[in-house]
């Protein structure tokens, strides 16, 4: 229960919260919220599209509504992804597109994974 | 080792286990998500004038054979043009010719052609060759709309368009081909193509 809310206090602590790895890649930063799994795929499917609607995305992702909604919340608070909601006809649609910050943090989360990648095979 | 209760740990993920199955996940999304952009406008253009430049020359011959000829190596000529103009565009964009979205472009693009190439040499066998301006153009263009949902939207409009064309030709096969095949394989390229460099990049 305490490791939960502690989890859950982390999260909250936004995309400035960067947890060291230890290994030899550790030097690095690695973003939190890019890091969970949902969140990753939002900002992948969104970097090689210009604008993605919700029902895209949760097809795409293989999610449901209710958890896409949270996570892609969690990216827009961080400014890594914007929204626009409009109607077609009477049909609310809401329209997610990637950030120059967004895309920087996907950049730099690739990067990452990369090193990482590279440190273990140099050992 | 065992945990705080007792129970045997499982051996921890490595750490580089999970960076590859994640840039996997990454790349994975991608493909899914993306669309095939490396449709070449500037070689789409190109093509065109290639077509134009075909049908001028088959114009004047009266026999089923030589006609067919040129335009089966203008056939080759569009595909290399269309081939090297896509490579060169996606090596540009940093992006493999062959990846998911470019695979899955391949693969719906292919079928429509084969039954062209059938219906061709069936419809030639047959002494029918007056359709065959119409069955190029309709099954060049159901390659592309199919094809096209998958690319950007100026593509599956063009093939809508070669589509009318093809179906125009078969419905009044006393057209001339030539000029069929000009405006549709010429004119509709050139066009489509202008449009997909200008708003697509190249």
């Amino acid at each position: 229960m305490a490791g939960k809310q502690n989890a859950v206090r982390k999260e909250r602590r936004g995309p400035e919260f960067a947890v060291a790895l230890t290994a030899p890649a550790g030097a690095q930063k690695l973003d939190r919220l890019v890091h969970e799994r949902l969140r990753l795929g939002i900002l992948s499917a969104l970097s090689v599209n210009e604008t993605l609607a919700f029902n895209e995305l949760k097809k795409l992702l293989e999610t449901t509504d209710g958890n896409l909604s949270v996570h892609a919340r969690k990216l827009e608070e961080a400014g890594y992804i914007s929204c626009s909601k409009s109607f077609e006809g009477r049909m609310p649609k809401t329209e997610y597109r990637i950030t120059q910050s967004g895309r920087r943090a996907l950049e730099r989360y690739l990067d990452h994974m990369e090193s990482l990648i590279q440190a273990m095979r140099e050992r | 080792m065992l945990g705080a209760m007792g129970v045997p740990r499982s051996k921890p993920v490595e750490l580089h286990a999970h960076a590859m199955d994640n840039l996997r996940y990454i790349r994975g999304t991608m493909e899914r998500a993306g669309s095939f952009t490396a449709v070449p406008g500037l070689g789409g253009v190109l093509m065109g004038s290639t077509a134009l430049v075909t049908a001028w020359i088959a114009t004047p011959f009266r026999g089923v054979g030589h006609w067919m000829t040129i335009w089966a190596i203008e056939c080759f000529v569009g595909i290399l043009i269309g081939t090297t103009a896509a490579a060169m565009k996606s090596r540009r964009m940093n992006s493999p010719l062959l990846n998911g979205p470019g695979r899955k472009f391949l693969a719906v693009f292919s079928p429509a052609i084969f039954a062209g190439v059938v219906l061709t040499i069936a419809f030639h066998q047959a002494d029918l060759s007056w359709y065959l301006p119409g069955i190029w153009l309709l099954l060049y263009g159901t390659a592309v709309v199919s094809a096209g949902w998958g690319s950007v939207r100026a593509v599956a409009l063009m093939g809508i368009c070669f589509m009318v064309a093809g179906t125009i030709g078969l419905l009044m096969p006393e057209l001339p081909g030539d000029v069929l095949l000009a405006a549709g394989f010429g004119g509709l390229h050139i066009v489509f193509g202008t449009i997909i460099a200008v708003k697509h990049g190249g």
